[in-house]
């Protein structure tokens, strides 16, 4: 008798471990996207959206220096989106203040508080999960020099297109200097850092993703094309 | 240990495999909602999912 309830308990000990992976993998990731499309939504219905998206234009606009937002020091504040078109055409996920667990296991992709806003001169640096809990960067690895990274703010839409990847360790705080790596040099340009976890399933490392601002336009300009099928799917959700 | 608590629900047969379902599925959810994430939470796991630089 003793040794079947035993040997039940080390059965049902099994199943709850064989379970405790399926959250990890996969229910986080349930969580967590939901988690994201209320933000993304929350954040849309601030966002002065024209009711009319302009055709968009043929050739590129030069529309100045980029509207840059004030520093965000609201630890859990959503200020914009991100898209990556490599990841998938619909890929958008939000970007919020704070690298802490409080941010990244719920809301994607969270922004280094001490780093630059989207659009401004220096870095704008930006960490998520490569598994669990929505995995915004899991594809990390598949970006290919000159593919675009598009971020939105309530300003605009900001293109930086990707240049490189580097894998370090986990102390290697240089990679958020205003120009990475080179953490006594003034910056001039500016600067998009992506930092997760490395190898996809342990943390052993980080792996970075560089990229450099290539233009901005204005909200009212209507979203780039690569872009305005995953932003209108955002928009409609968000009424 | 199962089967002593499946002989002593109430009912016929379909209703104490109903109650199994139930109390199996109520037992799946704690875990889910809070058993798991409170383990995750006290980090006595060591963390694989860490994606931040400067361990903050």
């Amino acid at each position: 008798m003793a040794i079947q309830v035993a040997g039940e308990l080390l059965i049902t000990l099994g199943l709850v471990l064989a379970l405790f992976v399926a959250w990890q993998l996969w229910w986080t990731n349930l969580e967590s996207n939901q988690a994201q499309q209320e933000a993304i939504h929350t954040l849309f219905d601030d966002f002065d959206l024209p009711t009319d998206p302009p055709e968009p234009a043929s050739a590129p606009q030069d529309y100045g220096d980029p509207v840059v937002l004030p520093p965000s020091d609201r630890e859990g504040e959503t200020f914009g989106v991100v898209y990556i078109p490599r990841f998938g055409a619909d890929y958008s996920a939000p970007v919020t203040t704070g690298v802490g667990t409080a941010v990244l296991d719920r809301l994607g992709l969270g922004h280094y508080p001490a780093t630059a806003m989207p659009g401004a001169v220096g870095n704008f640096a930006v960490a998520g999960h490569r598994q669990t809990h929505g995995k915004a960067l899991d594809p990390i690895h598949t970006l290919v020099p000159g593919d675009h990274i598009y971020v939105q703010t309530a300003d605009g839409y900001y293109d930086y297109v990707y240049r490189n990847t580097q894998i370090v360790m986990p102390d290697r705080v240089d990679v958020l200097a205003a120009v990475p790596t080179e953490p006594a040099a003034v910056p001039s340009e500016r600067f998009l850092t992506l930092t997760s976890c490395n190898p996809r399933f342990g943390s052993a490392e980080r792996i970075i993703a560089y990229a450099v601002m290539d233009s901005w336009q204005p909200l009212n300009a209507g979203p780039p094309p690569a872009i305005a099928a995953a932003v209108a799917a955002n928009a409609s959700g968000g009424r | 240990m199962y089967g002593w608590l499946f002989r002593h629900l109430p009912g016929p047969l379909w209703v104490r495999v109903l109650l199994s379902a139930v109390l199996i599925a109520a037992a799946v959810l704690a875990l889910m909602e809070y058993v798991f994430p409170w383990i995750a939470e006290s980090s006595f796991l060591p963390s694989f999912t860490d994606s931040t630089i400067g361990g903050s």
